[in-house]
């Protein structure tokens, strides 16, 4: 037995190291950073010890800005994704004819480069001097207005972004539904259509509680992924986020760390847990929830 | 209800590129089903006995033929609407619901005038319930259930809403020996209890015939014979019928008529006046021998396996296609071992004689 115990633990040495160094270890000191008041990295001295450095990022107005938009982010596209990736999902499972090539479609935005995938949007919405973008060529077209999308007001900027992101998570999302639902057996269906069950209920008192185990997984990971968000304002707004307004949690980290207004671990590490403690809180929220919602077989 | 089969015809179009020609499921299937009867549709797999249930619950159309139910033709009407109660192989029950909300399910998408109150489907759920004996297991989920409770489950729900016809699709092959003839006497008791009639699939003869009124033998989509379990079992139609009933099975032999005597190879073990001479085959159902030391049929003895109320004779003969030919006698009579034969004298309503290409039945 206790030979047995012995092994069980050189056998999970490897992994624990890894999650040791990269995970764990990381994750303490910036912890501790966090809390060291202008914290040098090169010559590894700080000020003092204290809440100096959640005062201030705190009260930064950049900070405050990124919380702001990631919270939009967040808020917008987890639903407006999972909802619609659903929606797709489940009218793929109920055509025969083209579903390989529909699927093949949808997936592509997976395999493509973010940043490629920016510059096309870019150009669809971006406003120059010899084109208003496609976009906005279809506003014109309904009559509309012409819009910036990329430099111009705060919420045409925020639309593009949230756009963007929902069609950049969509592929996953449908992949991943698409296969939970070709797992619900065909008998259930069949039972409930023999019982007179309509669509709709169908829908929501067999499809859902069947496939709610993904659908939950894709909201957790869904959250965290929007607060996450970083690439995707870089890819449509450039690198200087701070100036058009459009920055994120994880981009003002790290313009902290490396950004014109970089050399700030401090800072960066306050910021960081801060986010951290807000992913934290959302998670946990959403397996409280779960508990009522999600059945597992 | 009275169900009515017109000329049932159900056709799934080939697949693959090396196949030609559709694959007929069922085959010009006429029947009328009696009002409040249990019938046992039969045959080995792929016979189109679960696709004749599955054109009666309305899930499949019918390439050609025609379904009443009473005087409607329900033919065109979808599942939804035929009002009929269907048991899955696999139950189908919702694993996130309890017991109560499965059972009440079907009751909670009536529309309408039949729309029940909250109290009315309670109490309808809790009648369906203690119908199938399952007072007290309301609140479980059906992961926390036995198989056979489960199967109750399942057929609560279908009879709860009181639909016109009940379907049970293989009902007792997940379950176990005992449980099977527990279950199948459940089945016949709630059948003759609410008065519904009834169509069961198996591939278990034993099971058609200890429950059924009629059983329906069915073979490559067509029917083979339609009567009660005991007429088909004495009158086979064919040879396939009564090869597929009994246990053990019948034996089967090849034969010949002459001048009115049966051969089974080069003796006469039993007169057969006014079939004319032919090649045939003969089939013995294992109760039709009688053990007689100056009998007229002879086989070799392999040995004799001792049941308790009677004796099963396992022996040999060079015409049978059996691996074996097996004669159940009864057990106060004595097979001398050391004898390398064993004679018998042939019961005549035990014996049957089919055409050797058609298989049809020869009268005696």
């Amino acid at each position: 037995m206790e030979q047995n115990n012995r092994k069980g633990w050189l056998y999970l040495l490897p992994a624990m190291l890894f999650l040791g160094f990269f995970l764990v270890y990381p994750l303490v000191d910036v912890f501790i950073y966090s809390f060291e008041e202008g914290y040098n990295s090169a010559s590894q001295t700080y000020f003092g010890i204290g809440l100096y450095n959640y005062n201030y990022v705190l009260h930064d107005p950049y900070f405050l800005q990124a919380l702001k938009n990631t919270f939009i982010l967040v808020a917008i596209t987890v639903p407006v994704s999972t909802g619609i990736a659903l929606l797709i999902s489940v009218g793929l499972a109920s055509i025969k004819p083209l579903r390989n090539l529909y699927q093949t479609v949808y997936f592509l935005p997976y395999v493509t480069n973010t940043l490629a995938v920016g510059l096309v949007f870019m150009i669809l919405f971006k406003k120059t001097a010899y084109t208003d973008g496609l976009a906005n060529l279809i506003i014109n077209w309904f009559g509309g207005e012409s819009v910036d999308f990329i430099d111009g007001p705060y919420w045409a900027k925020m639309f593009v972004l949230c756009f963007y992101t929902v069609w950049a998570v969509m592929p996953f999302k449908i992949l991943v539904l698409t296969s939970a639902l070709a797992s619900v057996k065909q008998d259930y269906y069949n039972a409930a259509k023999v019982d007179g069950t309509s669509k709709l209920r169908i829908f929501t008192k067999i499809t859902l509680p069947m496939i709610s185990p993904t659908l939950f997984y894709l909201i957790i990971t869904g959250f965290i992924g929007a607060f996450k968000a970083y690439s995707d304002a870089v890819a449509l707004f450039g690198t200087n986020l701070n100036a058009a307004q459009m920055n994120t949690i994880v981009g003002y980290v790290y313009d902290m760390l490396y950004g014109n207004s970089g050399g700030y671990p401090s800072y960066a590490s306050a910021a960081a847990i801060i986010l951290f403690a807000i992913v934290l809180t959302i998670t946990c929220i959403n397996l409280l929830v779960s508990r009522k919602h999600v059945h597992y077989a | 209800m009275k169900v009515v089969l017109q000329n049932l015809t159900k056709k799934f179009p080939a697949r693959g590129k090396g196949n030609k020609g559709d694959v007929i499921a069922v085959n010009d299937f006429s029947f009328e089903i009696p009002d409040g009867k249990l019938i046992g549709l039969l045959g080995p797999s792929g016979c189109g006995k679960s696709t004749t249930l599955h054109l009666l619950s309305g899930l499949q159309k019918p390439t050609a033929g025609k379904i009443f139910f009473g005087e409607d033709d329900v033919t065109d009407l979808p599942a939804e609407h035929r009002g009929v109660g269907l048991v899955f192989q696999s139950y189908a029950l919702y694993p996130h619901l309890n017991v109560r909300q499965n059972i009440m399910f079907p009751l909670e998408n009536l529309k309408g005038k039949q729309k029940l109150t909250k109290e009315q489907m309670l109490q309808k759920t809790e009648e369906a319930a203690a119908l199938v004996q399952l007072e007290g297991l309301l609140d479980r989920k059906p992961s926390e259930l036995s198989g056979g409770q489960q199967q109750r489950v399942a057929i609560a729900r279908a009879l709860v809403k009181m639909p016109r016809i009940l379907l049970l699709d293989e009902p007792l092959s997940n379950l176990d020996a005992r449980l099977r003839l527990q279950t199948r006497e459940e089945i016949r008791r709630i059948q003759k209890t609410t008065g519904i009639t009834t169509v069961f699939v198996t591939h278990d003869q034993e099971e058609a015939m200890s429950i059924s009124d009629l059983i329906v033998v069915m073979k490559d989509g067509v029917v083979q014979q339609i009567g009660a379990p005991q007429q088909v079992y004495d009158e086979p139609a064919n040879l396939f019928v009564a090869k597929f009933l009994g246990t053990p099975p019948i034996n089967v032999f090849e034969a010949a008529v002459k001048n009115g005597w049966l051969y089974i190879g080069d003796e006469a073990v039993l007169e057969v006046p006014g079939v004319s001479d032919r090649e045939a085959t003969a089939a013995i159902r294992p109760e039709g021998f009688v053990l007689n030391e100056n009998g007229k049929f002879t086989c070799q003895l392999h040995r004799v396996e001792v049941m308790g109320r009677d004796i099963t004779v396992v022996c040999g003969h060079k015409c049978t296609e059996n691996p074996a030919i097996r004669a159940i006698i009864r057990a106060e009579n004595k097979v001398d071992t050391a004898c390398p034969t064993v004679r018998f004298d042939l019961i005549r309503q035990k014996v049957f004689l089919f055409d050797k290409q058609t298989g049809e039945r020869i009268g005696l």
